[in-house]
């Protein structure tokens, strides 16, 4: 009984604390001075930093979802829409989502260690005392970052998953490229690409919310800056899922599914 | 003349643990106060209030003659400007060179026009006065302890604060470059005219720079006096320090 009041009780405080760091983050968001050279040099680090990664990964999605299909589709006799099947799931969920979970093991892990590094040797502090805005410096530009970052990213996912895609149709069987784009683009709709671009802003919010939330709070010595980290990880990537979840019934209740 | 610090009935308690008690303090300008107390005994918290990195709860401080649980944050910033504060582990910025740390706490004070215009002269300035202009391109992980002390102090000097903050500036340090920091701080005193609050537990260092010294012992102001007083009084609380 007192250790559920007391996971209730640290769960509600959380909660709290992120919504008052989240409030400030807007507030500061609007101040008349911006650190712009800083939030272009973290730019360069979500985007262009995770860019091999992403690609990687999404190449690989891309072709081991055909790969996997394939079969199933060949049983009922329908092998000629495995491009637009693996082109609508690629598109609207699976891309968006992987890429997400990629930015919140890389992107949100380092934001934790590296803000939390500073926070225990004292440096956010030594901003703070020299009359300097920390938080302007370190977290709004970051969460910016990711917001911005993300859906660039989660778009050259896409396309790279499609071709990645189209080489798996190609092991089999023989879908030439211009009839595979034209299949993947007939099967693809505005209700489709819309909305999964729209939630990757969110995503990239939550993930660089959550990181730089973990980094800036971060406490007791070099153990605590492995602990945000983790949780960094543990909680950005909970967050894209539930945000997904909202995403999902938003877009059935507009009735664009 | 209005002292630059004046602390009133400062109280501040971490859960159960009381650690500063109506604590009274006043700096007088162009004086340097050297607090001395056992670790634990809540100097290093005492000095983080007067820049409101820790909130009090209790009491007034007034700092250059701003009382500082008035403040809105931006005159918050603008005060803490004309405080300088070397933390004991420097906290220096390690993902910036010398330069980029030094010049960071201009960003926010300077306009861009003055700081095209006078941050190289600014940066070359203070390296020299602490003996380190040679090391403006290197990065932290690259100095020794001595040098991040150095580099540290230079980075307080540059915004030309009317206070500074010593936080342990000697902890660390083989004597010989504790001594050299012990001068430096001397030599910043008089070239830059500020006034100062070292708190230390290194009584060479204390000797060297201050010219009073509070015993900072169970969360009071439990003695005020010079070194010397202090060194040869019977009062055996304050004796245990000096045998």
């Amino acid at each position: 009984m007192n250790q559920s009041f007391h996971i209730n009780e640290t769960f509600f405080r959380e909660t709290g604390n992120i919504a008052r760091f989240t409030a400030r983050f807007f507030k500061e968001l609007f101040h008349r001075r911006q650190e712009f050279e800083e939030f272009l040099r973290q730019c360069f680090w979500v985007g262009y930093k995770s860019l091999p990664l992403v690609a990687i990964t999404a190449f690989i999605m891309g072709l081991v979802l055909t790969i996997q299909s394939r079969p199933t589709l060949v049983e009922f006799g329908a092998e000629s829409m495995l491009p637009a099947m693996v082109g609508v799931s690629l598109v609207r969920e699976i891309s968006p989502v992987i890429t997400a979970l990629i930015c919140a093991g890389k992107v949100g892990s380092g934001m934790g260690a590296e803000l939390g590094s500073m926070r225990v040797t004292e440096q956010i502090d030594a901003m703070n005392v020299s009359g300097t805005n920390p938080f302007r410096y370190l977290v709004v530009t970051r969460i910016m970052a990711t917001t911005l970052m993300l859906p660039i990213l989660a778009s050259l996912s896409n396309a790279v998953s499609l071709y990645g895609g189209y080489l798996g149709v190609n092991i089999r069987g023989s879908v030439s490229w211009s009839l595979y784009w034209t299949q993947v683009f007939n099967a693809i709709s505005f209700g489709d690409t819309v909305p999964s671009l729209v939630k990757t802003f969110f995503f990239g919010f939550v993930i660089g919310l959550i990181g730089c939330y973990k980094g800036y709070n971060s406490r007791k010595g070099t153990e605590g800056v492995g602990r945000s980290a983790n949780s960094a990880v543990v909680v950005s990537s909970l967050l894209v899922f539930i945000v997904d979840l909202i995403a999902v019934q938003i877009t059935d209740l507009l009735g664009l599914t | 003349m209005q002292p630059v610090i004046d602390i009133d009935k400062l109280n501040k308690s971490f859960g159960d643990n009381h650690v500063l008690r109506d604590f009274s303090l006043s700096l007088p300008q162009g004086k340097t106060i050297a607090v001395l107390g056992k670790s634990g005994s809540g100097k290093s918290v005492l000095i983080k209030c007067i820049v409101n990195l820790v909130e009090a709860d209790e009491g007034k401080i007034v700092v250059l003659g701003e009382d500082i649980s008035e403040l809105k944050q931006e005159e918050l910033d603008s005060l803490r400007a004309k405080v300088g504060f070397l933390f004991q582990s420097n906290a220096l910025y390690d993902s910036m060179t010398v330069r980029e740390n030094l010049e960071f706490p201009l960003r926010m004070h300077w306009s861009k026009e003055k700081r095209e215009a006078e941050a190289e002269r600014a940066v070359m300035e203070v390296l020299t006065d602490v003996g380190l202009a040679h090391t403006v391109d290197m990065m932290p992980e690259e100095l020794s302890g001595g040098m991040r002390k150095r580099i540290a102090l230079a980075r307080t000097l540059i915004l030309r604060p009317a206070i500074i903050l010593y936080d342990e500036p000697t902890t660390g340090l083989d004597p010989v470059t504790a001594r050299g920091i012990s001068q430096l701080i001397v030599n910043v005193q008089k070239k830059y005219n500020t006034s100062s609050i070292v708190i230390s537990h290194d009584l060479r260092c204390i000797e060297a720079t201050a010219d009073n010294v509070v015993m900072l012992i169970d969360g009071k102001c439990y003695a005020l006096d010079t070194y010397s007083n202090l060194e040869h009084t019977e009062d055996p609380k304050i004796r245990e320090f000096f045998d």
